[in-house]
């Protein structure tokens, strides 16, 4: 046994070592109650927020698009319920075995079937893949019975656009579609409201109000576990429907029209001429909008594509024509604003007249013997529109043309492809080609051909300030609370009138300044002497109602839906002297070089509320195809004129 | 005199009069606190870990009382025992342990998965202190003497680092060496030594485990993967830093609950503790453990034997150590290395092994006065 042989200096080394130890120990706590204090005291907000951010998980709902509504509230495009099948990958346990049973299911092909399996590589794995956005009823039930099989797949009732009148609004409204990258890069608000599978206008209205239309997300905000699974619904709010959009049209109108241009290339165009309301704006041919909700087919998308009448482009925005005879109200306007002549001018058209050895002719090859304004208006006679337009010169039927609203947008910034058109000059002829103008130029500019390209909506405009005594008014599409009353413009336009009167009784440059005054103002006079807009009236009522009048044959004798109009039969092609021998009819002639046939007409005559337009593409005269159509439409829209006075009140969007 | 205090003789009544009840409490206490927390980590439900939790925790309490009652010469004779039979587990573990998650440091006993190297913590100090108990003070700083000890302290450590599990090999190197160092050996050792580590350490780094280098970097930057590596450290972090003051509140540790946390049941149980219940919480149970430490020092104090002494030391050092390694860890203060909180971490070896060092000290305490040959 050993003795007890740990001595003093072995205690002393302990207890000293002990010592420092101790006091190390001590710092190191110390150390580790710093640390808690600072976690959990100065960063606690930090933490929290973190902690927080970790937890808690918000998803978007689609927000609901507003709708469409017409004049008469009917709605137009709306939001009907479907059906579909949301996966986020994140929450399946196993992806290809679900996707399999859900190919099973749902039928899917095998091209369907790879397509969302390359949509899920391109994806976030807690991105949401819309398998099927519109499942049918059927499908819908199959999925539901076997969803405890299908872990991580979501049906869903969402709301879809649906657009009842099919072909009928198709150009004005357009149409929507998923959004692409591009629309969410290059609209914040799309970018704002995004989630998987939002549809977004593309074309027409349905794009340029997307912002209105578009609506609030509801939101879903969830508890989640480390592996972003939910564990429970923390918070929701409810999202917010779309504004409801209430547009100009009338249905019944746009019905007719879209029925009058069945199987032919053209646009109506129907204007209030005095609130600028648009009542019927169609382009034909057109095609169903339902077709693009969920991925148009690809024969569906052939079709339409390679139609040789182009139904995708919006005529009566960006089709653009030579207006032919329908110019010819305003070239005789601007001659006889300008005093280059008087009622009684009078030229002998023998069919033909010469100009630095070039030879025009007139439409009749005979000749229409001496004419006066209103039998050349009446006759469409061209030898007579040739010598006013030389006399006046085209800068300033420029000026005229303009104001009355050529080679300028009808509707602003509302469509995106709107036109312009253009109504040329001898400075735009320098700058553009760099060639001095023609006095040839002249002469055909005057009976609306060469460069001059104008919009079906444009001429309606035109006929439009034409009818309702030469005062600017302001086109739209859409109801807005601001608008104004038909009342107050007429009121204002009365005013105009009187003041313009005044000026011309004063006949002073001194009252230049009231003038000025009256230019400021909202639909300012577009002429300088009443009689002048007075003469075009009586020459275009001549053109429908009289005998030999180009549209004759079209008149309404009824007072009531009485209607003056100037027909135009825009040429395509150069007409060479052999055509000429040849004088073929439009049905000889190919397609796409007969003339486009146009018909400008406002109406009722004693009363004047409406102007439209027509044009038919290639469709030879405008007093035998184009006037016709306005003859029925007036019918119907006089007919309509008093319903229309019933709602035109109704400015309180009901929702 | 000598053998006046020679009083083996106490009867079980002063035995129990001499039982440390504050540190007898404080132990109760800790294991109360970790079935709570046990309960929690389990959703607020007993489910697998919180009963097996309890159940090993009421059945190695009242072994520690138990154990108590052993003599402390018992333990000092059976020292080197203690130690050559852990050693022997060790070399089996390595021949013929159970393996799971990529080490293997069990051995299968039937009704308990033994995981030696944690019984290792215990038993190197015991050995080493009986070797010193025996050792003149003169003979401490010999070369045979420091070679032995090299010896005794260096085989388990290898033995362990090879399982692989660093965490372990880390805390039985510290404990063995705060008794050596408590023993007298000169400084210039530990001096050479640490130079030694210096130089080799770029040589240890070669050899560490991919994912063990990946701790270390990310111990030095947790933002640098934060959805790999880093993951843990910044987890823990946010569940710590959001508890404020107060805590968010028992079975309401979002972090926690939600499945944030890495192994909460272990390593990362006071992670969830200071999430619950806040500085107050994390501080209380920061205090019970100095005060058991401050205890098992104490008792080394006022021990007269230099065998108890030098346990007492070396095993209180040891707690602290846990404590202060777990806690800096979870912290975020140094790098992720499996090291488990007394009692409070899920594991029955570590709990076993913490309790023979609790029932060590507490014959310690009821014989204080006993002198060993």
């Amino acid at each position: 046994m050993f003795g007890e042989n740990f001595n003093a200096r072995k205690l002393q080394t302990i207890n000293r070592r002990m010592f420092i130890l101790g006091a190390a120990k001590i710092t190191i706590f110390t150390g580790i109650f710093l640390r808690l204090f600072s976690l959990q005291i100065n960063d606690n907000k930090k933490y929290l927020t973190l902690s927080d951010k970790n937890r808690l998980r918000e998803w978007r709902l689609p927000p609901i698009r507003g709708e469409f509504v017409d004049y008469f509230d009917n709605i137009i495009a709306s939001n009907s319920e479907v059906y579909q099948l949301h996966v986020t990958p994140e929450e399946v346990e196993n992806f290809r075995y679900l996707m399999l049973r859900l190919k099973n299911i749902l039928e899917l092909s095998n091209r369907e079937f790879k397509k969302i399996l390359i949509k899920k590589k391109k994806q976030k794995s807690w991105e949401t893949i819309v398998i099927s956005d519109n499942l049918t009823w059927e499908q819908f039930v199959k999925v539901n019975y076997y969803l405890y099989d299908l872990v991580g797949a979501k049906p869903v009732i969402s709301v879809s656009r649906y657009y009842p009148f099919a072909d009928n609004y198709t150009h004005i409204l357009g149409y929507v579609s998923e959004a692409s990258k591009e629309d969410i890069l290059k609209n914040e608000t799309i970018k704002n409201h995004h989630v998987p599978g939002l549809k977004v206008g593309k074309t027409g209205l349905e794009k340029s109000f997307e912002d209105l239309l578009i609506g609030d997300n509801g939101v879903e905000r969830y508890e989640v576990n480390a592996y972003g699974k939910r564990i429970k619904q923390i918070d929701y709010k409810e999202g917010e429907q779309g504004k409801k959009i209430r547009l100009t049209i009338d249905t019944e109108i746009q019905k007719l029209s879209n029925t009058l241009l069945k199987g032919v290339a053209g646009s109506i165009s129907v204007m209030d001429i005095y609130t600028g309301e648009i009542i019927a704006m169609h382009s034909s041919p057109s095609f169903d909008p339902n077709l693009f909700l969920f991925g148009i087919s690809q024969d569906d998308w052939q079709l339409i594509r390679n139609n040789p009448l182009k139904p995708l482009v919006n005529k009566t925005l960006s089709g653009l024509y030579s207006p032919g005879s329908t110019i010819k109200p305003i070239v005789a306007l601007s001659a006889l604003e300008n005093n280059i002549i008087n009622k009684d001018f009078k030229v002998n058209c023998t069919g033909k007249t010469e100009m630095y050895g070039q030879t025009y002719h007139c439409w009749k090859k005979e000749g229409h013997g001496i004419v006066d304004l209103k039998d050349a208006m009446k006759q469409s006679c061209d030898t007579y529109f040739y010598e006013i337009a030389r006399k006046l010169g085209v800068d300033r039927l420029k000026v005229t043309a303009n104001k009355f609203g050529l080679g300028e947008k009808v509707l602003q910034e509302v469509f995106s492809n709107e036109k312009s058109g253009l109504m040329p000059d001898t400075q735009w002829k320098k700058k553009k080609l760099g060639e001095g103008w023609l006095i040839g130029e002249t002469l055909i500019t005057g009976i609306g051909q060469g460069y001059t390209q104008t919009t079906p909506l444009q001429l309606c405009l035109m006929m439009a300030q034409l009818a309702n005594g030469g005062h600017k008014i302001y086109p739209k599409i859409t109801v807005n609370e601001n608008d104004e009353t038909y009342e107050e413009v007429k009121s204002l336009i009365e005013k105009n009138y009187k003041i313009n009167k005044q000026i011309n009784k004063g006949l002073n440059e001194s009252s230049e300044s009231l003038f000025s005054f009256t230019k400021e103002k909202r639909h300012n006079t577009l002429y300088k002497n009443f009689e002048n807009i007075k003469l075009i009236h009586e020459a275009m009522f001549a053109s429908t109602n009289e005998v030999r009048g180009t549209s004759y044959s079209s008149r309404i004798e009824n007072p009531k839906y009485q209607f003056a109009g100037k027909t135009g039969t825009s040429q395509v092609k150069r007409i060479t002297a052999r055509d000429r021998e040849l004088d073929l009819k439009t049905s000889e002639i190919a397609y796409n070089d007969r003339d486009h046939a146009l018909f400008i007409a406002f109406g009722p005559y004693k009363n004047p509320r409406y102007a439209l337009s027509i044009v038919i593409e290639h469709g030879g005269s405008g007093s035998s195809t184009a006037a016709p159509i306005a003859k029925k439409l007036f019918k119907l829209i006089i007919d309509r004129h008093k319903l229309r006075e019933k709602v035109k009140n109704n400015k309180s969007l009901k929702i | 005199m000598q053998y006046n205090s020679f009083n083996s003789q106490l009867t079980l009544f002063q035995k129990l009069k001499n039982f440390d009840f504050i540190l007898l409490t404080c132990i109760l206490l800790l294991g109360i606190i970790s079935a709570f927390s046990m309960y929690s980590t389990d959703g607020g439900e007993i489910l697998f870990h919180s009963k097996s939790h309890i159940i090993k925790f009421l059945i190695f309490f009242p072994m520690m009382i138990g154990l108590s009652f052993f003599h402390i010469k018992a333990w000092h004779f059976f020292s080197y025992i203690f130690y050559a039979v852990i050693l022997f587990f060790l070399f089996w573990v390595s021949l013929y342990g159970v393996k799971a998650s990529g080490s293997q440091r069990w051995i299968n006993l039937y009704f308990i998965n033994l995981q030696p190297s944690e019984l290792m913590k215990i038993a190197i100090i015991t050995c080493l202190a009986k070797y010193y108990h025996r050792l003149g003070f003169e003979k401490v700083n010999t070369l045979q003497s420091v070679m032995l000890v090299m010896i005794i302290l260096i085989l388990p450590i290898m033995l362990v680092i090879s399982q692989p599990d660093l965490g372990t090999s880390i805390l039985i190197a510290a404990s063995g060496l705060v008794v050596i160092w408590l023993a007298g050996l000169n400084i210039k050792y530990f001096l050479y030594s640490f130079i030694i580590i210096l130089i080799s350490s770029p040589f240890v780094i070669s050899l560490l485990k991919p994912y063990q280098k990946l701790r270390i970097l990310t111990f030095l930057d947790p933002g640098r993967d934060p959805l790999g590596a880093g993951y843990q450290i910044i987890q823990s972090k946010i569940a710590v830093g959001s508890g404020g003051i107060t805590g968010k509140g028992f079975l309401k540790g979002t972090q926690s609950y939600l499945e944030f946390l890495p192994e909460k049941h272990t390593d990362f149980i006071f992670t969830l503790f200071a999430e619950e219940h806040g500085l107050i919480g994390s501080l209380g149970l920061l205090l019970i453990y100095i005060i058991i430490i401050y205890r098992v020092l104490k008792i080394g104090s006022i021990s007269r034997s230099y065998f108890a002494k030098l346990f007492c030391y070396g095993f209180g050092s040891s707690i602290f150590f846990y404590v202060a390694v777990n806690m800096s860890m979870v912290l975020g203060m140094l790098p992720i290395v499996g090291s488990p909180l007394p009692i409070m971490s899920y594991g029955g070896s570590s709990m076993l092994a913490t309790m023979i060092g609790f029932a060590i000290v507490m014959s310690a305490k009821i014989n204080h006065k006993q002198l060993i040959s």
